[in-house]
């Protein structure tokens, strides 16, 4: 369906119903389409371990509490060793797809950053982080629809403004703006021909029947699904030569890609990865930990790769609900922890350099004596890139509770 | 956007060349298409209610009456259902509804006798679906029948077809109610082994019981006790065993948040910390598979109770070990606040997203004097003028769970309730037993009106209609006698899955979508073109009238 077309039904039922939803009330008089900025959140679900990911080889408390699982520090000739950023840290070796990313100053890393609530509960702290309210359970929205509410309202009005690539709606972008939810790209749509009597007689209901709510999200739904048709047509394989490996967050950025490319109005994009609760048997350079940063750069590598001249147009950030122990476990394993690792990754980005005040790894600076201890509130992180990027005002109630202060940004973003 | 509700069924009656019964049937009922406003009687009412139906007269004329009753005490009517019960007497249905125990139900239990995880006791569940861990331990896949998605898989099934078919439908409803306010998640840790215990133990036999009761269940149970973490908190101090010893507050709090109190309850933060200190030392008897007697029960730790003085909500909890628990729960129950709060959420539930505060006060009123009798206040908001208010008809959405069961119900489908079924839940939003957060699933529209749910909702209606759902039967040529014309067809459908109660609209889309040579049917055997039984059912299951009830 062309824009026009769109315009066209979308006025017609303004004219027919005094009450049509805020959305096509919008489109109605809508500018030509233009180009967003977008966030693409990925949330590494089960607490990933920060410290095998960016490496702090140069605290000496590091490798006497990872006598099995510890990354080797770097050295000439590289092989199974930590990847130097800047003398201090180094990169997991399973992540050299993202060397030539920090090195031409487009992905930063932020380490000791996470929650001030001190819950090591995998449930608790990912509602935690999704809400943006550590310690509070009763909010209702996430903190991605709070961006959304609070961005300025686009000129011209999408039902992707928002697209979780996941089976259910998360609760960061659960809350009042609309927000997709969508298993795969190829899934999002109703069964049978497009003019079949099916969908037809469906269009008819929900646009004929129902003026409430749920006639709203039916249109909405509906939409969707005829512009994703249309969209579909336009979708490229992946380019530049960005390979993705196999899997599903591979296949997630993959169609996070198309999306960007489509110009379908994409604001916020959330993908999820499983896979970090490695109680037992982690393993160093190699093993579980490894394979699974294998895929994690593999895929996000030709994701950037793949963008293209979208890149600066782009900002990816990844989380995690809290850290691992700095001391391995009997089983040669991390248990839960406190602050993490998270990446940003972005055309705009401050890059090639580790954020983050490194609050140490002796005994008397750990968290409750065990923990990497958290210097930077991942609402900060967040907040900087949702003010920076997606143009929310600083003075908007982001986080409930905790007002927005750019002095705690931790840096990651110019300023404008 | 409310009122100036549209009304279907009056001005098509001309138009119609259908069975006269159905037609007959759909004169002047009003439409589901939004919320109804309340209207003055004679406006409204063509079928006066007689006044020895039992059933406060508010306009809402008796057949509507019916499939309200239906939609809200059950998972929606079956075919025939609403008319058989209208004639038997609503009261009396609902009085049978509400003392399940002597209604049979050896239909469900003969669908529910291939199942076994859910009659299982933790400690067999434990053995029969080891963890994860102990096959990788010995480098092996974990088989699939063994793995935990089969045993969450047993117990899902098994709530759908007791939804679907169980003829004890207000039990149903209300287990699930109780689920959800007493929420626990299959996902976290160990949970899934005690899950078939908690709802048969803890919930099914206090759904329509005494709240104390109830409370004091699920407090003990090892499922509540491991999701909300309680069964680590003890009192601060020397480490026992290795293990890091300290006071968890997660279960205190909920347990006045959500269990009791509710948000606004008039708790603080120190009433949390001492109602968490009161339950240090409860405990779960962990099953250890090889010991045959090993647990899978409650159990009281003395070594972890903090014998220290507490206060909770300004009264003393004297220090009395495993005892102090249960004067907190005994002090909970019978709070003002927490009568409240539970005669607003059932409201909820029965009447309205937002309940008329008048109900609330009146049924909380009932759960004060009658110490928390849930069946007394379910049927003090059930018989309530408030309930059978034509405000009330259709102005709920239904949730995943109710649509698909309803939509089962209503096509008279055989289903198994296996995992093609179980996946459509989940891509609606409400996979079985997934709740991840203390809270539950939602009870209000919004959480159930997104764009993929409602996606997921028109695929489940076409694929149920065209047979094309692995483990789910319908036969819809009996719903469609062969002499029946288009327009008749989708007014016969209408009539019997919503009541007639549609918009003009919805009906001029259904009759336009049957007028389409390409839903017309053909073929060497049937060379007269008859109208196509599975487009009509899909477009009506996926109506916005069926998601409302």
């Amino acid at each position: 369906m062309t824009r026009r077309t769109f315009l066209t039904e979308t006025a017609a039922a303004v004219v027919t119903f005094g009450a049509a939803p805020r959305f096509l009330l919008r489109a109605a008089t809508a500018a030509p389409p233009e180009r967003r900025r977008v966030v693409v959140a990925v949330f590494q679900r089960g607490a990933a371990d920060g410290l095998n990911i960016v490496v702090p080889f140069g605290d000496p408390g590091y490798r006497p509490a990872r006598p099995r699982i510890g990354i080797a520090p770097p050295a000439r000739g590289g092989g199974e060793r930590a990847l130097d950023l800047d003398g201090s840290f180094g990169l997991h070796p399973s992540l050299a797809p993202l060397a030539p990313l920090y090195a031409r100053g487009e992905l930063a890393w932020v380490t000791a950053v996470g929650s001030p609530d001190a819950t090591r509960s995998h449930f608790d702290a990912q509602e935690f982080m999704e809400t943006g309210t550590p310690g509070v359970k009763s909010t209702g929205d996430g903190w991605l629809n709070r961006c959304l509410q609070q961005a300025r309202t686009p000129a011209e009005p999408s039902v992707f403004r928002a697209v979780a690539l996941a089976p259910l709606l998360p609760r960061a972008l659960q809350g009042p703006e609309t927000a997709l939810a969508l298993p795969s790209l190829d899934a999002f749509d109703i069964r049978g021909a497009a003019d079949g009597p099916v969908q037809r007689g469906f269009e008819a209901l929900y646009r004929d029947a129902v003026q409430d709510f749920l006639g709203g999200t039916g249109r909405t739904t509906l939409e969707a699904v005829k512009r994703l048709r249309a969209a579909r047509a336009g979708a490229r394989p992946p380019e530049h030569g960005a390979v993705y490996p196999p899997g599903r967050f591979g296949e997630a950025l993959r169609q996070t890609a198309q999306l960007v490319k489509l110009d379908v109005g994409l604001e916020v994009a959330f993908v999820e990865v499983e896979g970090w609760d490695h109680h037992v048997a982690e393993g160093g350079a190699r093993g579980p930990l490894a394979a699974r940063l294998d895929e994690f750069g593999r895929a996000l590598a030709a994701f950037w790769q793949d963008l293209g001249e979208r890149r600066g147009d782009v900002v990816v950030l990844t989380m995690t609900e809290f850290g691992r122990t700095v001391r391995e476990n009997g089983n040669a394993g991390t248990d839960h922890g406190h602050a993490g690792t998270m990446l940003v990754l972005g055309g705009r980005v401050r890059g090639g350099r580790v954020h983050g005040r490194w609050p140490g790894l002796a005994p008397e600076q750990l968290f409750e004596g065990r923990d990497l201890a958290v210097t930077t509130d991942f609402r900060d992180l967040f907040a900087e890139v949702a003010v920076r990027h997606l143009g929310v005002p600083w003075t908007a109630p982001l986080f409930p509770g905790y007002p927005v202060r750019p002095e705690r940004f931790p840096g990651v973003l110019p300023a404008a | 956007m409310r009122p100036n509700g549209r009304r279907g069924g009056r001005v098509q009656a001309g138009v119609r060349r259908a069975p006269a019964g159905l037609l007959l049937l759909a004169l002047g009922l009003a439409a589901c298409a939004a919320p109804v406003a309340p209207r003055p009687p004679a406006a409204a009412s063509p079928v006066p209610v007689p006044r020895e139906s039992g059933l406060p007269a508010t306009g809402l004329p008796e057949r509507q009456q019916a499939r309200h009753v239906l939609d809200r005490l059950a998972y929606g009517p079956r075919p025939g259902e609403a008319e058989a019960v209208a004639r038997r007497g609503l009261l009396a249905w609902i009085d049978a509804q509400l003392d399940p125990s002597r209604l049979d139900d050896a239909d469900v239990e003969r669908r529910l006798a291939g199942l076994a995880v859910p009659t299982m006791t933790p400690r067999e569940l434990m053995e029969a679906y080891p963890l994860p861990q102990a096959f990788r331990q010995q480098g092996r896949v974990v088989p699939r029948e063994r793995s935990p998605q089969a045993l969450v898989g047993e117990l899902r099934r098994a709530r759908l077809l007791r939804a679907v078919y169980s003829e004890r439908q207000l039990l149903e409803v209300m287990v699930d109610f109780w689920f959800n306010h007493f929420n626990v998640f299959a996902g976290k840790g160990t949970v899934r082994y005690y899950l078939p215990d908690y709802e048969r133990t803890a919930l099914r036999p206090h759904a329509l019981g005494r709240f104390r009761d109830l409370l004091g269940a699920v407090a003990h149970h090892p499922a509540m006790l491991y999701y909300l973490d309680a069964w680590l908190s003890t009192a601060p101090g020397p480490r026992a065993g290795g293990r890091r010893t300290g006071l968890n507050e997660n279960y205190a709090r909920e347990l006045l948040e959500l269990h009791t109190l509710g948000v606004d309850g008039g708790y603080e933060q120190a009433d949390v910390v001492a109602v968490a200190r009161a339950f240090t030392g409860w405990t779960i008897d962990h099953p250890r598979p090889g010991h045959p007697r090993s647990g899978g029960g409650f159990l009281f730790d003395p070594r972890a109770h903090d014998a220290g003085p507490k206060r909770v909500l300004g009264q003393e909890i004297r220090a009395a070990g495993v005892e102090e628990g249960e004067r907190v729960l005994d002090l909970l129950a019978r709070h003002p606040a927490t009568a409240r709060h539970i005669a607003r959420k059932l409201a909820r539930r029965f009447v309205g997203d937002d309940p008329p505060p008048g109900l609330v006060d009146r049924a909380a009123a009932v759960f004060r004097e009658r110490d928390g009798d849930i069946r007394a206040v379910v049927r003090a908001i059930v018989l309530s003028p408030e309930f059978f208010a034509p405000a009330a008809y259709c102005a709920k959405v239904r949730t995943p769970l109710e649509f698909v069961a309803a939509a089962l119900r209503a096509v008279g489908a055989e289903t198994d309730g296996g995992a093609p079924i179980q996946r459509t839940l989940g891509l609606m939003g409400e996979p079985l037993y997934g709740a991840q957060p203390p809270t539950g699933y939602a009870d209000r529209a919004e959480a159930w009106t997104s764009p993929g749910g409602l996606l997921a909702r028109l695929n489940f209606a076409q694929a149920l209609a065209a047979g094309r759902l692995p483990g789910s039967r319908v036969a819809l040529e009996r719903l469609a006698p062969e002499d029946l014309e288009a327009s008749g067809l989708a007014d016969a459908l209408v009539e019997q899955w919503l009541g007639g109660d549609v918009s003009a609209e919805t009906r001029a889309v259904l009759r336009e979508a049957l007028a389409q040579p390409a839903v017309r049917r053909a073929t060497l055997d049937d060379p007269l073109p008859a109208p196509d039984v599975a487009t009509v059912a899909a477009l009506v299951l996926g109506s916005p009238e069926f998601q409302r009830k």
